[in-house]
């Protein structure tokens, strides 16, 4: 019997092509948009807990000048000690020193960005090792002329299938022993190449290539926190420490400041979490909209199909084949908008997610839950139709004109 | 045949409308036994009550008070769904605007009560074609209502009527719409039917010659049969 409502359905559906096509828009519009932003909005939120944990996570990171962009006194050898030692909660501490230098390799030469910094670096950065090795504490020490190269520079210099381990590298005014090889991290969130580098212990950074005036030029501090232990209170004590030992009076702002990136991880995919739930919302309201839409082109149906409705009962359907007729006709007409509406949204996913710069997540879930969704709609906006339509007596609606 | 007594049989029948001042009667206590293989014209004036009692015989409506029974069983007292049963088992309708719908085949409209009898698809389409075939329009089968004329639209309401093997063939002014030499031609159909397949014909007219192809002409008037006259045989 659904069978043959169902087949009826279709009839009716192909009969009145233009206005179901029209019904079922909303439908449409509202499911594509449900599927859209929900797959967008876990892409983004993939995307940015992926590049957060490119940084390394449970990250402090400390750098001179009021906020992220600006600039002002760099930091000491001491400062990084006094971290180190006075401040509870932390694992450990990295500097980092950002230069630039030319590297020449035979009659191979480009400029790449040069990072100092010390052994805990390369885990606190989640760096791994292509070839070779990592430099050691000692080394930092020792102020060792040794260097950690990235995929780009081995692949400009040397090329992608060679292994510059043990080769000398110029770098700047100094040579260098190339150590390790690291593997290739991509594009950063503001599409630089993060494999343009060249690693070195901070020491030899400050005193082989940057020359330092009083000891200064860390531009900038890592800090890694004991796993559970809380961020904000590390972030308080360093910029309390930091005040002292800057000399800052008490009225003055801090010349420097840290950033969280647990904090960032969380304030993102919060907010990510805000905006896509919000704009599901309003799909949502729109996919109402769409089943009132169905509802009303549903009453209109039952009207001016009075007459038909009333041929039918005369000539056998009882008063449940019309309720079933109609209720699958409505539930037929939502599940036409929801699987249009899901395609729409796979068509619209691609380009938009590349757009953004976000990843195409597919998530069976919500497609699921979207076509349910309208199967309902359909359901429980075609039941009242239905209804009256199955109520309609059989003497009256022959009469109907 | 098993049952000896009459296919139909009204006692008493009564219909009112409203209720207290406004209430009007429209049937005034009917009585009356049409046997099987017949062919009666009911006939009388607007407001007779004529279109009650085809109501109540069609199983489409129910009386106030009274009997009426079908091949035996009381039909008085069953509710809407066991009427339609009744109704999709037993009967078939012919209506005076035709009633097909539109915009749907020859084919598919006559496909329709099998459709609510639930026979396969395969079964359907010969079903259908051959009661097609039955009122002379299978070379019209992928027509649409309005692709025919009007005697053409009659007889598909007829081969729908007929698919599902009625005992009763219900027709309201079955030829209303038609001009007179068609009607002839809707008549002649029916009258085969009526002697070829032995369907009894139930069949409301204003006109006297096409309630002449009748063998039995029932007038109604105020509520009550005022006359019932059967002839030895239809002189059409």
């Amino acid at each position: 019997m659904i069978l043959n409502a169902l087949l009826i359905a279709l009839r009716e559906i192909r009969r009145n092509l233009m206005r179901s096509f029209l019904t079922v828009i909303g439908i449409v519009i509202g499911v594509a948009a449900v599927v859209t932003m929900v797959t967008l909005g876990r892409g983004a939120t993939a995307a940015v807990r992926d590049q957060i944990s490119k940084i390394g996570s449970n990250m402090l990171i400390v750098r001179p000048g009021q906020d992220w962009w600006g600039s002002g006194t760099l930091f000491t050898a001491a400062d990084l000690d006094a971290i180190e030692l006075q401040i509870p909660g932390i694992e450990a501490v990295a500097p980092m020193i950002n230069s630039s230098a030319t590297a020449v390799f035979q009659e191979k030469s480009r400029s790449f960005s040069i990072q100092g910094s010390n052994a805990d670096y390369f885990r606190m950065a989640n760096w791994e090792l292509a070839l070779g090795r990592f430099f050691t504490e000692e080394e930092v020490s020792n102020v060792a002329a040794v260097g950690v190269i990235g995929e780009t520079v081995r692949k400009e210099l040397y090329g992608a299938d060679v292994d510059p381990v043990g080769t000398r590298l110029r770098v700047g005014s100094t040579s260098i022993e190339v150590i390790g090889v690291t593997v290739a991290k991509g594009l950063g969130g503001r599409g630089e190449d993060l494999d343009d580098n060249i690693i070195m212990p901070h020491t030899s950074v400050l005193r082989r290539l940057t020359g330092s005036k009083e000891g200064r030029g860390i531009s900038q501090v890592r800090v890694s926190a004991i796993d559970g232990y809380p961020t904000s209170k590390i972030v308080a004590d360093i910029a309390a420490l930091l005040r002292e030992r800057r000399n800052l009076a008490r009225n003055e702002d801090n010349d420097f400041n840290v950033f969280d990136s647990q904090e960032l991880a969380e304030v993102v995919s919060s907010s990510t979490r805000v905006m896509t739930s919000l704009l599901a919302a309003v799909a949502g309201v729109s996919l109402l909209v769409g089943g009132i839409g169905i509802m009303n082109i549903m009453l209109v149906s039952v009207t001016e199909r009075t007459r038909e409705i009333g041929i039918r009962m005369a000539i056998g359907a009882r008063a449940r084949d019309v309720l079933l007729q109609f209720l699958v006709e409505a539930v037929t007409l939502s599940c036409i908008g929801g699987l249009a509406g899901i395609l729409l949204a796979w068509l619209i996913c691609g380009p938009l997610a590349e757009a953004i710069g976000a990843p195409f997540l597919f998530t069976p879930g919500i497609n699921v839950l979207a076509f349910l969704f309208s199967a309902a709609i359909g359901i429980l906006f075609g039941y009242m139709p239905a209804r009256r339509a199955a109520r309609l007596d059989p003497i009256d609606a022959l009469r109907h004109e | 045949m098993t049952d000896p007594g009459p296919l139909i049989a009204l006692r008493g029948i009564t219909k009112t409308y409203g209720q207290g001042e406004n209430a009007f009667t429209a049937l005034k206590g009917v009585d009356l036994d049409i046997a099987r293989g017949e062919f009666v014209a009911v006939m009388g004036p607007s407001g007779s009550g004529k279109s009650t009692m085809m109501n109540i015989l069609g199983c489409l409506d129910s009386p106030t008070s009274g009997s009426y029974r079908y091949r035996g069983i009381e039909i008085v007292g069953l509710d809407m769904d066991q009427r339609a049963r009744i109704r999709r088992h037993s009967l078939g309708f012919i209506f005076q605007g035709f009633n097909l719908l539109a915009r749907t085949s020859a084919l598919e409209n006559v496909e329709v009560p099998l459709l609510y009898r639930g026979y396969p698809r395969a079964e359907r389409h010969s079903l259908a074609r051959q009661a097609l075939a039955e009122v002379g329009l299978e070379s019209k089968e992928r027509n649409t209502p309005a692709e025919l004329s009007g005697g053409q639209q009659q007889r598909v309401a007829i081969a729908r009527a007929i698919v599902t093997r009625p005992d009763t063939l219900f027709a309201d002014e079955p030829t209303g719409n038609l001009d007179s030499s068609t009607s002839a031609e809707i008549m002649r159909l029916l009258a085969k039917l009526n002697t070829e397949q032995g369907i009894t014909i139930l069949m409301v007219t204003h006109e006297d010659d096409i309630a002449a192809h009748a063998r039995r002409v029932i007038r109604v008037r105020d509520g009550l049969i005022a006359s019932d006259e059967t002839r030895s045989a239809a002189n059409p």
